[in-house]
């Protein structure tokens, strides 16, 4: 009876253990190895690891990771859920909403970047144009790295901000018209009924968005990768174009393993740091 | 009332003008998308499109890439419905590891995992397959698709099982004539997801193909990189690409607000 689940989950095992496990085994495997193309491989234990942390490209990739990630939530975390409460709750206007917010999130992510691309290069982009007039005549995105910085935080922003409101406005939909009315009749100010009423209901939604969002933006790549090629120098290279990079370039595979598991092993960490703190954070006035 | 709507008008206007601009691209010639910065085409040209959907190199492109997302949509959901039921309705050594360990794969960069992909489905005959990519894809998918569907499942109560049962329906008989209606929103939803994330994904789909099953993604990715690229077409096949979301959007907007309201993405 008992061994009867096993069967049932036989067929996502054999599936993930081609798609994940063995994948991650091999990697683990390589990471102890020095291994060039061509050439027997030779076990070197932790000494890729203490080479990629040495590595000032990835420092540096990991510092701007974490940095833009946290950008991104303090932007698309606010924006999203007021976005969410501005939102009509009913009438023509909610589906026409709804397809417009998922839009962007259907849309390939190296379009996305090829979106942006086309919108913000100086040759034939709207956005300097739009610069231009406002009395900034120096954007480029591909020259000046504060330019593309703030470019690539701007069509995150524009990417993943419905998936934020999206989370919430379905957050918000689930609360019973009883509370506001009983807060009503308290005599509660706007604001107070939004701390105490809507924030307390909305805060599984709202961990969701925050742990969904910090996964993805730290994974990210094809936006960033098609937009400015994580340039210019390294100023828009995250740890994926970073990874990818010493991946792919020919260069020791066992490098580049080691790389993969401090990153793995990073978003499985602070996705866990997040999730917690946010456990805690207004964890006595919940449900 | 009032700010509230300016507020809404602005972000829209935020949301559609890259999008619009776009459009706009694609339906001029070269010429003008270089040489004036047009808000609007003055020599509307429909050459772009032409020349896209009269290129093979295209065509199959798109085809490749419907080809591996249907794929995966198919696996995932295959095998996520018995690993699905398997955690909602049953205790058994070891099911809570075993869950989050599913979850964590979720979290995983694919940017980690391309080079033991790339050494995996090469050794065992299956780059550039339409296949291989499905199965990279199930890394993110399968874990998402087994915890949106254990979430409906958990909704369902377990008397209708046991009643079922006890009725005489044997377990195939009940699962197709009972249990499966009762969650094909959440086989929907799920589906959905999936869909999603297969779709919009280069760099897996990027690393496990070279000619025969590459996808549009791909296609439009190493154009751009060739110099002197003719950008009007760009457009246009960047436009075509956000056709299949858009209506799938379109289609299930009502499931999708239900979709999240299961609060599991």
């Amino acid at each position: 009876m008992k061994n009867r689940a096993w069967w049932f989950l036989l067929p996502s095992l054999a599936v993930m253990s081609l798609s994940a496990f063995i994948p991650l085994m091999t990697v683990i495997n390589y990471a102890q190895y020095s291994v060039f193309p061509g050439s027997a491989p030779q076990y070197i234990g932790m000494e890729n690891f203490a080479s990629v942390l040495q590595d000032p490209v990835f420092i540096g990739s990991l510092r701007r990771q974490v940095l833009f990630s946290f950008e991104v939530l303090l932007i698309e975390i606010p924006l999203g859920l007021g976005l969410a409460l501005a939102l009509p709750k009913k009438g023509k206007w909610v589906g026409w909403s709804l397809v417009l917010l998922g839009i962007p999130l259907l849309i390939p992510w190296n379009v996305v970047g090829i979106i942006w691309r086309v919108f913000t290069r100086s040759d034939l982009g709207a956005v300097p144009a739009m610069f231009n007039w406002f009395g900034y005549a120096g954007y480029n995105a591909s020259l000046n790295s504060a330019d593309a910085w703030w470019t690539v935080v701007a069509m995150d922003v524009w990417h993943w901000t419905p998936l934020v409101v999206l989370l919430c406005y379905a957050g918000l939909q689930a609360i019973p018209e009883e509370f506001y009315r009983a807060a009503k009749i308290d005599g509660a100010s706007a604001w107070s009924t939004f701390i105490y009423v809507t924030l307390p209901k909305l805060r599984h939604a709202l961990i969701l968005a925050v742990l969904l969002r910090f996964m993805d933006s730290f994974k990210i790549y094809a936006e960033p990768f098609q937009l400015t090629g994580g340039g210019p120098g390294n100023s828009t290279t995250f740890l994926s174009i970073y990874t990818s990079r010493k991946a792919i370039g020919g260069f020791n595979m066992g490098f580049g393993a080691a790389v993969s598991i401090i990153y793995f092993f990073l978003v499985i960490l602070i996705s866990w740091l997040l999730y917690t703190a946010m456990l805690n954070v207004g964890g006595g006035n919940s449900k | 009332m009032k700010k509230r709507n300016v507020a809404l008008w602005v972000y829209f206007a935020f949301l559609i003008m890259p999008i619009y601009w776009m459009l706009n691209t694609s339906f001029k010639t070269n010429d003008e998308i270089l040489s004036y910065l047009h808000w609007y085409p003055h020599d509307f040209t429909v050459q772009n499109y032409v020349q896209i959907f009269t290129s093979p190199f295209w065509r199959r492109g798109f085809l490749n890439s419907i080809a591996f997302v249907s794929l995966n949509v198919l696996i995932v959901i295959i095998a996520a419905v018995p690993a699905a039921y398997a955690f909602s309705r049953w205790n058994f050594r070891g099911d809570k590891h075993l869950f989050f360990w599913l979850l964590t794969n979720r979290m995983a960069p694919p940017a980690a995992f391309i080079v033991p992909f790339f050494a995996l489905y090469s050794n065992i005959g299956l780059f550039d397959t339409h296949i291989a990519v499905a199965l990279a894809h199930a890394l993110f998918n399968l874990p998402l698709a087994i915890w949106i569907l254990e979430g409906f499942m958990s909704g369902i109560p377990r008397q209708i099982d046991e009643t079922a049962f006890v009725d005489g329906y044997s377990f195939p008989r009940f699962f197709t004539k009972i249990f499966f209606p009762l969650i094909s929103q959440g086989i929907a939803v799920a589906a959905f997801f999936a869909f999603l994330f297969s779709w919009v994904e280069l760099l897996l789909a990027r690393t496990l193909t070279s000619t025969v099953a590459k996808p549009i993604t791909v296609t439009l990715s190493r154009s751009l990189g060739a110099g002197g690229w003719d950008w009007g077409v760009l457009a246009a096949a960047g436009v075509l690409t956000m056709v299949p979301g858009a209506l799938v959007v379109y289609f299930i907007r009502n499931l999708m607000a239900k979709g999240f309201a299961m609060g599991r993405v």
